[in-house]
């Protein structure tokens, strides 16, 4: 999974500027590669630059600077019609006045396939999302989830390499959101079409993609598997953006054998793994995952640094606790522990001892 | 469901019905209130002067009012026979009676109007008719040779029917005949069709072409950023802020022989200075303001329905491999169809009536059946007439909504 060119790229961004009003840039400088078959999701904050990269994928925007390749080919300057991408909008766009037969037969007809080979693929297509049945119904009559499905088989039913997602969950509540999210990685890892996906979605983006690229202020901040990026985080802003995460902030004092010893604003000292951090002397802000903090002294390592906290809430939510501290000053530490048998129950009031291995704690760009 | 169970019952066991009923009248109640003041002003200074107005153009109790008894006499005639001296007695009685009260010019006026010339040998003889003495169709014929004429009597037949059909048939260009038939009006004689004919045919001109300019308009408004649109929106507004005559009176400056285009055609060569081109003062004329005038109520629904047509569906359309065409034609014209619907009617009612723009620039093909109404209510006076022009065009236009109706949808239509 290189970054740079590769000969089984099949999309490529290479070096992609957008702006829209020649003053600010939405996209900048973005490099990007795709292997056939992958499922990317693009993860970002609104105005992040991750839709505008979708849409100049799509070829509705077109790029101010660089070359978007697609299967080797340049498409700058193909017309969204030539380019067969198949695409879901956020609102689906199934069109009110046509049948879903007809919103299916669409792209058929406009590459002049005969009717027998159009009722065919669009048999094929409504039976891989279960709505063969609702073939004579107009979009209006279907339910948000049933608008979906069809969406998503009309934007399969020309069998395109590549499919764009934009949003496609956002109008659907929790459960069919959850349902859908399987269903969508299912089909297109079994059809083996390559998607790229847009969302602002951390959890749908940690479930559903081979990769996740990360977008702030147009930039791809990290692009990594889920596993990586959850774990691994980069930089502070994916480690915030991505899942649950405390933040301390501090100093560097020393960095030794890939261990960097940090001095907390309110004096204390931790051990953590050095991750864009280089020398003594630098700002950083220390994340650790809420459910990587531990404060059960047994399980802690031997001559590891603790920290002191106050517990300020317990908070039981069925399958984990959240227990609230207050450590180095920080109100907003989280700690998740698992509902099990012998899980201890903080109480509000009681001083603790916490601590963390020094892998689980990174420090970052301040 | 069974025809057994009852209605439902509310906890009092009163049927759920009407306590909904009692819950909602209070509230309905102030709403009626609230809308009571307007209502009433409506129906008073709109709808009941409209009733009154259009009646007027099937009933005419003029004459028979004024002149109880040969009416009574007349109405057993057959219009073919000659009038008996029993009618003769009643119209001496009559005109001796409408002499006394002053009324014989409205008599007069009203039977002139079915036959021209009549006017002075009414007031002519009601003068003396207080003198004559039976046999009375004797003294009448004696005073003036024309009451021997039958063409007169069924005139007066005529305007003694109080439920007159004959101004409904004279605005579709029929001749009412005092035998209660009906006949083609005399060829030289026969303007009222023609006229509808081509108020039809300049109101749907007039729409196609506001369709043709306005589209394009409409569909750039509803796609380019709000604060564009918004200063370009109040351009398409700008022609409501100045008078209607204004607007029609400076397209005469621009279209006369002398004016603006003209100028224009002669500097590029297309028409020499002797021979310049009638663009105004004929239908022509109306045809151009009236384009111009009618195209914001063409471009106005069209963009409000434009506006909710995301352009996600273009996009859907084209990501599917439709050509720009294809995708407007197919996919965007479609939706579009009820800003068009509503934009068409709207513009088509609204120049069906049209009178001020063709009485200046119309000239003499570009008048309308508004001018002619016009006509008979300020110059000849006939209002009977000019009411029923006006209900022939309510029918019409009220037709017109049924077949829309049919056709496209009524509630398939949206002003915004």
């Amino acid at each position: 999974m290189a970054d740079s060119v590769s000969n089984d790229a099949f999309v490529e961004f290479e070096r992609v500027q957008k702006s829209y009003d020649g003053e600010t840039l939405v996209v900048k400088d973005l490099n990007l590669t795709l292997p056939k078959g992958e499922f990317l999701t693009m993860l970002g904050p609104s105005g992040s630059g991750k839709t505008t990269c979708l849409m100049m994928l799509a070829g509705f925007e077109t790029a101010t600077h660089g070359e978007i390749r697609l299967d080797g080919r340049p498409i700058n300057n193909i017309p969204p019609h030539k380019r067969g991408i198949g695409m879901v909008f956020q609102n689906y766009a199934l069109f009110p006045h046509m049948t879903i037969g007809e919103n299916l037969s669409f792209p058929l007809e406009v590459r002049k396939m005969g009717k027998s080979d159009r009722e065919a693929k669009i048999k094929r297509a409504l039976d891989m999302v279960e709505m063969e049945a609702f073939v004579n119904r107009r979009p209006a009559q279907l339910s948000g989830g049933q608008q979906q499905r069809v969406a998503l088989a009309r934007a399969l039913v020309f069998e395109p390499e590549l499919v764009l997602m934009d949003e496609p969950l956002g109008a659907l509540d929790k459960q069919l959101r959850e349902k859908m999210q399987f269903e969508i990685t299912h089909l297109a890892h079994s059809l083996g079409i390559t998607t790229v996906y847009v969302t602002h979605d951390q959890t749908e983006a940690l479930t559903m993609s081979d990769r996740v690229a990360v977008f702030n202020d147009g930039v791809i901040q990290q692009l990594a598997p889920p596993d990586e990026l959850y774990e691994a985080p980069q930089n502070s802003f994916v480690a915030q953006f991505i899942g649950e995460n405390n933040t301390l902030e501090g100093t560097v004092k020393e960095i030794k054998d890939g261990i960097a010893l940090v001095q907390l604003d309110d004096g204390e000292l931790i051990d953590c793994k050095p991750i864009n951090v280089s020398k003594p002397g630098e700002r950083t802000r220390v994340s650790i995952r809420p459910e990587r903090v531990e404060f059960n002294k047994e399980r802690l390592q031997e001559g590891a640094h603790t920290l002191k906290a106050e517990v300020l809430e317990f908070i039981y939510m069925g399958d984990i606790f959240r227990t609230r501290l207050r450590v180095a000053g920080n109100d907003e530490f989280i700690v998740k522990t698992r509902n099990a048998p012998d899980q201890v129950r903080l109480e509000p009031g009681t001083q603790i001892e916490i601590g963390w291995l020094p892998e689980d704690c990174r420090a970052l760009d301040a | 469901m069974t025809d057994t169970s009852g209605p439902l019952l509310a906890a009092d066991g009163t049927p759920l019905k009407k306590r909904l009923a009692q819950a909602m009248f209070r509230s309905r109640a102030r709403a009626f209130g609230l809308a009571f003041p307007l209502i009433a002003f409506i129906i008073v200074v709109f709808i009941l002067p409209i009733i009154f107005l259009l009646w007027q153009g099937i009933y005419d109790a003029r004459y028979s009012r004024l002149m109880p008894t040969s009416t009574a006499a007349m109405a057993d005639w057959d219009a073919v026979s000659p009038p008996t001296e029993e009618m003769a007695a009643a119209m001496v009685a009559d005109l001796v009676k409408a002499r006394e009260n002053k009324t014989i010019g409205q008599v007069a006026t009203r039977v002139n109007r079915e036959l021209s010339g009549t006017r002075s040998l009414f007031t002519k003889s009601a003068r003396s008719a207080k003198k004559m003495e039976a046999p009375y169709m004797e003294a009448l014929i004696k005073k003036d040779k024309d009451w021997a004429d039958i063409e007169v009597w069924k005139a007066i037949k005529i305007a003694s029917v109080k439920y007159n059909p004959g101004y409904v048939a004279s605005a579709l260009d029929l001749k009412y005949n005092a035998d209660g038939s009906f006949e083609r009006q005399d060829e030289d004689r026969r303007i009222h069709l023609m006229l509808f004919w081509r108020t039809i045919e300049i109101s749907f001109l007039v729409t196609v072409f506001c369709l043709i300019l306005g589209y394009p308009v409409a569909f750039l408004l509803s796609t380019l950023p709000t604060k564009t649109s918004n200063l370009l929106l109040i351009l398409v507004l700008l022609p409501f802020w100045t008078s209607l005559l204004v607007r029609t009176t400076a397209w005469i400056a621009m279209l006369q022989a002398q004016g603006v285009m003209n100028d224009l055609f002669v500097v590029f060569g297309l028409a020499t200075d002797e021979d310049r081109f009638s663009l105004i003062y004929n239908k022509t004329g109306t045809l151009i303001a009236m384009t111009h005038i009618l195209l914001p109520f063409m471009i106005l629904p069209l963009y409000s329905v434009m506006k909710t047509i995301p352009p996600s569906y273009t996009r859907a359309a084209k990501s599917m491999g439709a050509t720009n065409w294809t995708a407007f034609w197919r996919v965007y014209f479609p939706q579009s169809v009820p800003g068009i619907g509503a934009g068409a009617l709207l513009c088509f009612i609204l120049a069906i009536g049209y009178y001020i723009t063709p009485a200046l620039v119309g000239g003499q093909d570009g008048q309308m059946i508004s001018n002619i109404i016009d006509f008979h209510m300020r110059k000849s006076l006939n209002w009977n007439l000019a009411a029923a022009l006006g209900l022939v065009l309510l029918v019409f236009v009220l037709f017109l909504f049924w077949i829309y109706d049919r056709v496209v949808g009524i509630d398939n239509m949206k002003l915004g």
